[in-house]
């Protein structure tokens, strides 16, 4: 059994322009001891996707169909009072945005303590002393005095260690991680990426982590999963996409960043522009911007198709290629 | 003999005054002392972390700051009186990182182009007018349809495009590039990166480009500038500087950068930094790194280095570099 197993989610926007599928027909499992990446453009449905499994989504959000199963434990659904067991507790997530998560109001112990009293039989000084032990974990000095502060006492950086401490006092069994250093400086980015490596290694909880940043995933990541427009086209380990992407649009992804080789020379973009999920096309939704776009294409979606144990992409050149190399022999 | 730049910037500074009580002011130096050329037809990138100094720069040198000190030099004239100012910002434009907040909700496109046109009385009638900003979106690559809608009809990559086609307006040769495709997705940051390079060769354009993201700017430069707390580092050749980084905050920064490549990443090779950048407030005495610099020694706390040409095309602002390197 998988620590946890998405299947066929569809999660849904009503707006007043029309129904709006943020999530279409995502499935993925998650082991444990394992780093997920999630990549994906701005509006690809990463983080609606982390938002269904918590069901921490905005007030017109809707999960339609589809299943999240924890430890065999079926979410959608289940009652507000179960999610409250499981949110902070079993699943922890951390957002984007360091400076708007945390109540400027209430000092960085009182706001760590509330999930450790909350979740654990701990009284005040054992959660305070947790509180403490997680701030010390995440590399924060005078643990003790930085208790006592506020929010704006603290750079950037520090916050976003605090958020993870906040986010690990529970010892969750998945830690989600959204876009967690996107905020930050290079520098201070490296240094979260690590601790948050070495914590997952001590601890042993599994992560999944979404990020537009393809260096982050190269940094962190075992397993990689690309979403366009909502669906998954392809997932498989680091190196399976990184080497051998299988999907056109991860091509074209690769193809597009720069590197100490491409000074002097011209990016390969994608062309085109995002896709309007008010106007979805019938066929592949990245068909419209594909150079290797078939008739196939864009009559009908794509088939996933397992291309070895670990990797899986759902793209029509692989049926062609297939196809091609049957003709061949 | 050495070719003429088109900008000289001589220990230009830009404080900012705090006002920290009744009788004291406290002065928050941005940008401190720098002096650089940039010579035509290049892209200088201008790299840092939050709060270094680099968008105050960017915007000191086009005089949208009334520098505290130093001068920028033209093409060999200073840029001093206000008639000055305004024929050099004719020539001297910039593009600006958010294309949601940099473009007038309230204008259609073909009004946020045609605004720099009406500043500088620059086309006769409204016919030449209409043509110049067809034109002008022609060459970013919009739909002359585009024309008569509003901003947030467009998408980031879009919006953009607009933003440069207004800082193309008045046929400048140098634009400042401030974080131009921080914002953007990465299918899209190519596209705009490719245009940049395009429109540069197309009209011998001059950039500075001032951005966070190394690997672009390693891509799109030819000569890149680090700055921290509002000082010159390190300016070097691109692929030298990234290569082959001398100073220590360099070295960091460069060590520090997300290599899209799992085999590379997994080398782990960084050189971790302790602390975290001072507050330009309280920026420490003598060299402004010292303070996180694994290398510093007593001489590093008690003078300012200065930047120095210490080989060809190389200059380094530290006391220790030839010891370390």
């Amino acid at each position: 059994m998988s620590l946890l197993e998405v299947s066929d989610l569809h999660t849904s926007f009503f707006t007043d322009e029309g129904e709006v599928k943020a999530v279409n027909g995502v499935s993925f499992t998650l082991e444990k001891n394992k780093v997920l990446g999630i990549v994906g453009e701005s509006g690809s449905g990463k983080s609606v996707t982390a938002y269904s499994i918590l069901q921490i989504l905005a007030g017109t959000g809707k999960i339609v169909s589809g299943s999240i199963k924890y430890n065999g434990q079926e979410l959608v659904g289940a009652k507000e009072s179960v999610m409250n067991g499981i949110r902070g507790n079993k699943i922890s997530i951390i957002f984007q945005d360091p400076m708007t998560s945390l109540n400027p109001t209430y000092t960085i112990g009182r706001q760590l303590m509330e999930a450790i009293l909350l979740h654990t039989d701990r009284n005040r000084q054992q959660a305070f002393d947790r509180a403490v032990e997680m701030l010390k974990l995440v590399n924060v000095n005078e643990p003790e005095k930085r208790m006592k502060q506020y929010p704006y006492e603290f750079s950037g950086g520090m916050r976003q260690r605090v958020m993870i401490a906040m986010a690990l006092a529970c010892e969750p069994d998945i830690l989600i991680a959204d876009e967690p250093t996107t905020a930050l400086d290079v520098t201070i980015q490296a240094g979260i990426l690590e601790l948050m490596k070495d914590i997952q290694k001590k601890e042993g909880m599994a992560i999944i982590m979404i990020t537009h940043d393809l260096g982050v995933v190269a940094q962190l990541c075992d397993e990689v999963i690309v979403m366009y427009a909502g669906g998954i086209c392809e997932r498989g380990t680091a190196d399976d996409i990184f080497y051998h992407p299988c999907h056109e649009y991860t091509k074209g992804l690769m193809r597009s960043i720069p590197t100490a080789k491409t000074g002097g020379q011209r990016l390969q973009p994608i062309t085109g522009t995002p896709i309007d999920l008010l106007n979805m096309p019938k066929g592949c939704p990245f068909a419209p911007r594909c150079d290797a776009a078939m008739k196939v294409c864009i009559q009908r979606p794509a088939p996933k198709k397992q291309l070895s144990d670990s990797h899986a992409a759902a793209c029509w050149m692989n049926e062609k290629n297939t196809i091609k190399k049957a003709v061949e022999e | 003999m050495r070719e003429q730049a088109l900008l000289q910037i001589r220990n230009l500074k830009q404080y900012f005054p705090i006002s920290s009580g009744f009788f004291s002011t406290q002065y928050l130096k941005a940008v401190d002392d720098i002096s650089f050329d940039i010579k035509e037809g290049e892209t200088l990138g201008l790299v840092g972390e939050s709060g270094c100094g680099k968008t105050t720069a960017g915007r000191t040198i086009l005089q949208l700051y009334k520098p505290t000190a130093g001068e920028v030099i033209y093409r060999g004239t200073p840029v001093r009186t206000r008639q000055e100012i305004a024929a050099f910002r004719q020539k001297a434009t910039m593009v600006f990182q958010d294309p949601y907040s940099s473009l007038d909700p309230r204008m259609t496109v073909a009004d946020i182009i045609g605004e720099p046109l009406d500043v500088q009385n620059s086309t006769e009638n409204k016919i030449a007018r209409r043509e110049r900003i067809l034109e002008l979106m022609d060459r970013v690559g919009l739909n002359s349809e585009h024309a008569a809608r509003y901003a947030h009809e467009f998408s980031g990559g879009q919006r953009q495009r607009v933003g440069i086609a207004r800082a193309l307006a008045t046929k400048p040769d140098f634009i400042v590039c401030d974080e131009p495709v921080s914002a953007l997705d990465v299918s899209i940051q190519a596209q705009i990166v490719n245009m940049f390079e395009e429109l540069q060769e197309q009209m011998k354009l001059t950039y500075l480009f001032i951005a966070h993201d190394l690997l672009v700017v390693r891509h799109i430069s030819d000569r890149i500038a680090v700055m921290y707390l509002g000082r010159l580092v390190e300016l070097a050749e691109a692929n030298e500087i990234c290569d082959r980084p001398l100073h220590p905050y360099t070295k960091a920064l460069m060590s520090a950068v997300p290599v899209p490549d799992p085999k590379e990443a997994r080398k782990n090779k960084r050189i971790a930094l302790n602390g975290e950048i001072p507050s330009p407030l309280h920026a420490p005495k003598g060299c402004p790194f010292h303070t996180r610099c694994p290398y510093a020694a007593a001489a590093c706390k008690e003078s300012m280095p200065q930047l120095e040409e210490i080989e060809t095309g190389r200059f380094v602002a530290c006391h220790r570099v030839r010891e370390i390197h």
